[in-house]
């Protein structure tokens, strides 16, 4: 085979892997927005924030070392001790049903039944406190994350590739496991939300906010428990985009490549963010591949937005979305 | 007792129908321009110009440019960035190749070409409504970003890939440059901003205007009562990327004076501007510069007060001022959604039953 097709094909798979690592991030958008028609700008800066608490916490940092020291002329940094990886997780998942407590007791709680524009607007306002509150408590520098994934090339498909054509695909082992999780998180989600009694609540304030308060499901209650799953998925896409470029601002600005995903797959649909992101994550990657060299390279930039633009022209809902229908 | 319409008569319908028809407000706005054009020139110096007039005032434009396509038409756009550029390189493009136009009518002509682009960006908003519209201007957004950078004819094959404007002058004074007096750029600035207010102020409230916020109340009933959507969808598209092209030529030529496009014309612009016509009052032309001023303000208010008040490090100051601009559009919305504006409308209506409210 010529050297072309295959360095094609390892761009695919890498595309595929980038993917699902993309949909891992729509998911975290589809939930809320299912749940409370909420368009949750802030996912982005959710996981940053969740990856920057987890490292915080593993390295035994001060939170708010820098303010203090800046106020009081102390030189507080750590407080001395390491935790391990698991502890660590279950504690930033701590934060972060906390903090989704506090987003729908202060925020939410008093934006019911405003336009869904506002909404979004309230979002962007929560996806810029979070960004400089997670900077102001656990500081601004490019942080290494390591709870214990593997990484690096994966050696047997490497050899198994070599063999077959004579050319080693180069996979990150990282991505094979972003992957792995990724469909474990999924099905997980399916399962809980088709199955458990608090699924079957959140479906049903997803159809119908009115309905379902009057069958006695707590809103509040389930709007919290949707929030923390979204922190979740957003904990789970920070380790993964942290273990892999370090965890910095940059973190926050996957939520931007989400949203082609998003548009792609439809807003309301799980699958659609799934199928979504595999379409955005190879077609980027293979755009680069192609055409990125005759035009000047960096097409990343701009790739997943036009081709979901182009696409909704055709198909305005996305693929997945539940048909629009409007009355006068 | 000052504020009232009581005893205001009008014997004409033109004088009915003017912008400000109570006398207190009339005299407030002309007391506003008396100041603005007779007083500020004199006083002011360069900090205050760099740091505070120039960016509301450029600010105030695109704000009044977005306001027209979120506030009256409903099409929520996140490509104000992309828009800004485009009037930037235009501008400078214009600037560079007939170097013997007038400045004022170079900016003109790039928000003319902005419009253009605009209106082509807006295509899609016949098909794609609400969420879906306001993701799709980010194809806007990034991908004029990355045309600007990547394509070397628009900054005319400089090494560094920036752009920055040459010299200019209007009636003998430069306005564009390194050479400049404080005023001269304010001027010319204050006087694009006003003549913005005026033509935004009329086309709002005229039928263009009131096809417009048709479409935004409701576009389909509109369609049936006989508004085109094609038309007056793109018709705002198309006159909002206009002021937004104006304010990114000013960005670029007056205020800055050089820039890299990538820095200058991010995403982040597009959210800045955003918030202030939230904060300020969707649909509201006072909103706009309210909201502006209100953004421009508060950074700069911020870092006096934290870093040469309480003397703290720079980065720490800019992480608190994310949160405190942050919390307070979230307080903003929880407390009034409708910005700005709205507080004012609230403050007139009890300036008119004070002191005897009920």
């Amino acid at each position: 085979m010529p050297e072309q097709v295959l360095w094609g094909m390892e761009v695919f798979l890498n595309g595929l892997m980038t993917g699902v690592l993309y949909a891992l991030v729509a998911l975290g958008f589809v939930l809320i927005f299912k749940a409370s028609g909420i368009f949750n700008f802030s996912q982005g800066v959710m996981a940053l924030f969740a990856a920057l608490t987890l490292v915080g916490i593993m390295e035994g940092q001060v939170p708010f070392a820098h303010m203090i020291n800046a106020t009081f002329g102390t030189s507080v940094h750590d407080f001395g001790w390491n935790v391990p990886a698991v502890g660590a997780i279950l504690l930033t998942m701590g934060v972060m049903v906390a903090l989704a407590w506090l987003v729908n007791h202060f925020i939410f709680r008093h934006l019911v039944g405003q336009e869904p524009i506002i909404l979004f607007m309230a979002t962007i306002g929560l996806a810029y406190f979070l960004e400089g509150f997670g900077d102001i408590m656990w500081g601004s520098d490019i942080k290494e994350l390591d709870v214990g994934l593997p990484q690096g090339i994966n050696g047997t498909i490497d050899e198994f590739t070599y063999n077959l054509f004579g050319y080693g695909f180069f996979i990150d082992n990282l991505d094979l496991w972003a992957t792995f999780v990724a469909t474990l998180l999924v099905i997980a989600l399916v399962l809980f939300a088709q199955y458990s009694k608090h699924g079957r609540a959140m479906r049903a304030v997803a159809d119908d906010h009115q309905a379902a308060l009057s069958v006695g499901i707590s809103l509040k209650f389930i709007w919290v428990m949707v929030w923390s799953l979204a922190g979740f998925v957003a904990l789970v896409a920070g380790i993964m985009w942290g273990t892999k470029s370090g965890v910095q601002f940059s973190l926050s600005l996957i939520a931007l490549k989400a949203l082609p995903v998003l548009m792609l797959g439809g807003f309301t649909s799980i699958p659609g963010a799934i199928v979504g992101g595999l379409i955005i994550g190879v077609g980027e990657k293979m755009f680069e591949f192609i055409v990125g060299p005759m035009v000047g390279g960096a097409t990343e930039n701009w790739f997943a937005y036009v081709l979901a633009l182009i696409f909704l022209v055709f198909r305005p809902q996305g693929l997945f979305g539940e048909k629009i229908i409007e009355r006068v | 007792m000052i504020y009232r319409e009581a005893g205001d008569f009008k014997t004409s319908y033109q004088a009915d129908s003017q912008t400000f028809p109570i006398k207190f407000d009339r005299y407030g706005y002309y007391l506003v321009l008396f100041a603005a054009f007779l007083v500020v020139p004199f006083v002011i110096d360069d900090y205050w110009v760099n740091s505070v007039f120039l960016p509301f005032l450029i600010y105030a434009i695109a704000a009044i440019g977005l306001n027209i396509l979120v506030g009256y038409c409903g099409q929520v756009s996140l490509g104000t960035g992309g828009f800004m550029a485009v009037g930037a390189y235009a501008c400078y493009k214009l600037m560079t190749a007939f170097p013997d136009v007038n400045i004022f009518f170079l900016v003109i002509v790039s928000g003319a070409i902005t419009a253009v682009v605009g209106a082509l960006f807006g295509l899609p908003s016949l098909r794609i409504k609400g969420f879906y519209l306001a993701v799709a201007t980010l194809a806007a957004q990034f991908f004029l970003v990355w045309l600007f950078n990547r394509v070397p004819w628009f900054y005319n094959y400089s090494a560094s890939g920036q752009i920055s404007a040459p010299e200019r002058t209007v009636f003998g004074v430069p306005v564009t440059g390194a050479e400049t007096s404080a005023w001269a750029p304010y001027m010319f600035c204050l006087v694009f901003v006003f003549l913005s207010a005026i033509v935004a102020r009329n086309l709002t409230r005229g039928s263009v205007g009131r096809k417009w916020m048709a479409i935004r109340d409701m576009d389909i009933a509109a369609e049936i009562i006989g508004v085109d959507p094609l038309k007056a969808k793109l018709s705002a598209f198309a006159v909002s990327s206009f002021f937004v092209g104006i304010a990114g030529a000013l960005f670029f030529g007056v205020y800055l004076g050089a820039i890299e496009v990538g820095e200058a014309f991010g995403i982040d612009k597009s959210f800045l501007v955003l918030f202030m016509v939230i904060i300020g009052g969707l649909g509201s032309i006072f909103g706009s510069f309210a909201g502006a001023a209100f953004l421009v303000l508060l950074p700069v208010l911020l870092k006096n007060t934290l870093v040469g008040g309480l003397g703290w490090p720079t980065d720490l100051a800019a992480h608190l001022e994310l949160v405190i601009v942050g919390a307070l559009i979230i307080v903003f919305l929880v407390a009034e959604p409708h910005g700005i504006a709205q507080l004012w409308r609230v403050t007139k209506q009890k300036l008119r039953l004070w002191p005897f409210p009920h």
